[in-house]
């Protein structure tokens, strides 16, 4: 076991090259993971919103994109991004740009569903007493509903996170340099050491991953307490 | 795998001539069908492996003995928390150093990519597995075990007969929709050189600079086998889910 290999490269692992150089490693990862979350969430609040409409069109274009992206592996939309964004657009996209956007509208169609989800379990009287104290349908979504149903998806969210989190490694295959990309390559330089590398590579997600799915799970159920209910 | 550079090259939008039948038919039509049968094969092999692995997990958590205990829970824990790619990547380039040399060897001389792409597989997915075991078998409420203990059952007996056919018509359609999960992650064993869909579309891509149409292809093939298993589990919920109430 040759674990000074890693240690010799564990602030590599960390951050990349930073400060003389482009941040790398976990925290871009990160960095990647937090974008892709804060644009899913958007296209994810929308999908959701979409797919509860009463208009068929609406509806069913909502449908549609969160069906088709749940039917198609993540690396296959990240090809799409990186190799079509040229066709589209005439010129090249950054790799970093590419696998965010492919993040955004994967991760955007689970939230989507989660957000759907939220909305249909909240009891059918929130939304009647809403309507019933002269609020407009919106209102009603955007003063009532959505506050109630957000706060109960934060677990959801977290976890929908978690998920990012393990998928920017994805990111590596078409070369941004993040956590994955680091590990291979030291362990392309060194060739010396590729169980301990990826033993460490494995905990550092490992510890980010598991302390969210932990305070997840506290929160889900400090949630539980204060949560409308039909009676 | 890094990319290639001559992506950079600008591509002209308006002369991309689409060319469908070069990737429908002849040797490039050949190596999607290859492709196909191949993420079948791994997926077909790693699923059954995946669910043998998965029930062991969670009965061991279930069981009263600690260490059993604890070891699936870490099991679970830590294989639910790390990227499937590096698990991939620790199979293949890592696991030849915790390996016994006979197991190393017997890897090598057959399929080895193959092989650490459905170990991988197997480990990642039977994770997600024994947790919808376990959540499938604690919903089910307590009083139905003691009730049939109470009409005299053994405690297998009131397994086998009342608590796992409940059980099962809850656990089934996870376990479905968590093996078209791993038919999807699949995609990711092209990083190691199996030679599956998501591997012989971008080769594809690589030869003849057709990507747009191989990776549609690509892409509606997984969308079809998604829409079928998702069809299943639809019809699945709608004659047994509704049976069940408590």
């Amino acid at each position: 076991m040759q674990w000074d290999v890693v240690w010799n490269n564990f602030d590599y692992f960390l951050w990349g090259a930073f400060p003389d150089g482009p941040i790398g490693g976990l925290a871009a990862s990160i960095i990647l993971a937090l974008l892709g979350i804060f644009g899913a969430f958007w296209i994810g609040l929308a999908a959701g919103l979409m797919r509860l409409s009463r208009n068929k069109v609406v509806k069913s274009v909502s449908v549609v994109y969160i069906e088709v992206i749940r039917g198609v592996p993540l690396l296959m939309l990240i090809f799409w991004f990186y190799f079509l964004a040229p066709v589209v657009l005439g010129r090249s996209l950054p790799e970093f740009h590419c696998a965010l956007i492919a993040f955004i509208v994967f991760t955007g169609a689970y939230i989507g569903e989660i957000v759907k989800a939220g909305v249909i379990a909240l009891p059918r009287g929130q939304m009647e007493a809403a309507r019933g104290t002269g609020l407009s349908h919106v209102q009603a979504m955007r003063y009532v509903i959505l506050p109630q149903a957000l706060r109960n998806m934060i677990p959801s969210f977290v976890n929908q996170f978690v998920s990012l989190t393990k998928d920017t490694s994805l990111a590596y295959i078409i070369g941004v340099n993040e956590l994955t990309r680091t590990a291979t390559q030291v362990n392309n330089r060194t060739l010396s050491a590729p169980t301990e590398i990826f033993i460490t590579i494995a905990i550092l997600y490992f510890v980010v991953c598991y302390v969210l799915t932990w305070a997840s799970r506290r929160m889900e159920a400090h949630m539980a307490k204060y949560q409308a209910r039909d009676r | 795998m890094p990319a290639r550079s001559s992506r950079k090259q600008r591509i002209d939008v308006l002369n991309y001539q689409f060319d469908w039948n070069l990737v429908l038919s002849g040797q490039y039509g050949q190596w999607i069908i290859d492709g196909v049968k191949i993420t079948l094969e791994i997926s077909a092999v790693s699923i059954v492996f995946t669910m043998l692995l998965g029930t062991i997990v969670a009965v061991m958590r279930m069981s009263k003995f600690k260490p059993f205990e604890w070891f699936s829970f870490a099991f679970v824990e830590f294989f639910r928390n790390t990227p499937l790619l590096i698990q991939i990547f620790f199979w293949y380039f890592g696991s030849y150093s915790i390996l016994p040399d006979a197991v190393n060897e017997w890897l090598y001389d057959h399929d080895f990519e193959f092989a650490a792409g459905v170990i991988s597989l197997t480990v990642y997915t039977a994770a997600f597995v024994a947790e919808e075991i376990r959540a499938g078998i604690n919903s089910i409420p307590k009083n139905q075990l003691e009730a049939s203990r109470a009409t005299g059952l053994s405690f297998l007996q009131a397994y086998r007969y009342v608590i796992l056919p409940q059980a099962f018509r809850i656990i089934i359609p996870p376990l479905i929709s968590q093996s078209l999960n791993l038919i999807k992650n699949s995609s990711l064993v092209m990083t190691i050189g199996v030679m599956d869909l998501t591997y012989m579309a971008r080769q594809i891509e690589s030869y003849t600079f057709h990507g747009f149409e191989a990776f549609t292809v690509a892409t509606l093939i997984y969308l079809c086998i998604s829409l079928v298993v998702s069809f299943m589990i639809n019809m699945y919920n709608k004659h047994f889910l509704l049976q069940i109430k408590y």
